[in-house]
């Protein structure tokens, strides 16, 4: 794959080539660490499940860092104005080795005034997971 | 038990200044997967001052952390974290209603540097869920 060729070379309507991140239990103790989220809900199914979620879930937060790295590797780092998202579905991560896998795909919705404007489809077993995720980067 | 709704409008003390260094931004850039060589922060790194902020909140009302489910985020960045900043953050109530026996609550976390200017905000919508 060749290098980003940065925000700049970006046109509206491009499409962008999906990535795709494994998450598994490790990570979310990893990030819970580096983040200093430590709710239980990431880490302990006993918890989890008592508050109603049908297992340990990843980080919202997780995630959307997921999707910043992918615009981070699209736009060879622009500098980020905006970043946001609804969490409307759980991640899951089942306790093994694989975990599950995050794809992170983006569209150019508009090039204006300096700004690029992403809007990112982040799935999950081909269910979307989080809403109108969007991302503005300077050019 | 369900928040109280006076709480809106209300700002809670700035957190304790969070020295942003080198390690823990190469920390939390690989605990994505990524890697961090110097320049701006991952751009989901303010989430570390928002969440103390929220933290602090969720103390103060006496609201369990795991009976808080993330809604919703937003950034406006008004230039990137770099190593060397020393962060606070302010959180205010903006919204807050009730659905379905969850509170839903709208926060606002302005990200400051050591001279006082605005380097982030930080927008949060907080599921609490209620007990079942």
């Amino acid at each position: 794959m060749s290098a980003a060729p940065g925000a700049g070379a970006l046109e509206k309507g491009a499409v962008l080539e999906p990535r795709t991140f494994s998450v598994t239990r490790a990570d979310l103790v990893r990030y819970a660490g580096a983040s200093g989220d430590f709710n239980p809900i990431h880490w302990s199914e006993r918890v989890a499940t008592s508050v109603g979620l049908p297992g340990v879930i990843a980080h919202g937060m997780f995630t959307m860092a997921l999707a910043a790295r992918a615009v981070a590797d699209w736009t060879d780092g622009a500098e980020v104005v905006e970043l946001g998202c609804k969490f409307t579905q759980p991640v899951v991560v089942p306790d093994d080795e694989d975990g599950v896998e995050v794809v992170v795909g983006a569209s150019v919705k508009d090039v204006a005034d300096g700004l690029v404007t992403l809007a990112l489809e982040v799935t999950c077993g081909g269910t979307k997971v989080l809403g109108m995720p969007r991302a503005v980067v300077r050019a | 038990m369900p928040v109280d709704s006076s709480l809106v409008g209300r700002a809670y003390p700035p957190t304790r200044p969070y020295p942003v260094s080198e390690e823990r931004l190469r920390a939390f850039a690989e605990a994505s997967g990524g890697s961090w060589e110097g320049g701006p922060a991952p751009a989901t790194f303010p989430i570390v001052l928002a969440f103390d902020a929220m933290n602090d909140f969720l103390e103060a009302e006496q609201v369990e952390l795991r009976r808080i489910v993330h809604g919703e985020q937003r950034f406006t960045y008004a230039r990137p974290v770099v190593a060397g900043d020393v962060l606070t953050a302010t959180l205010t109530v903006a919204t807050l209603r009730q659905i379905g026996g969850n509170d839903i609550i709208g926060t606002s976390s302005d990200i400051s540097d050591a001279d006082g200017a605005l380097v982030c905000t930080a927008t949060a919508t907080l599921v609490h869920r209620g007990e079942a």
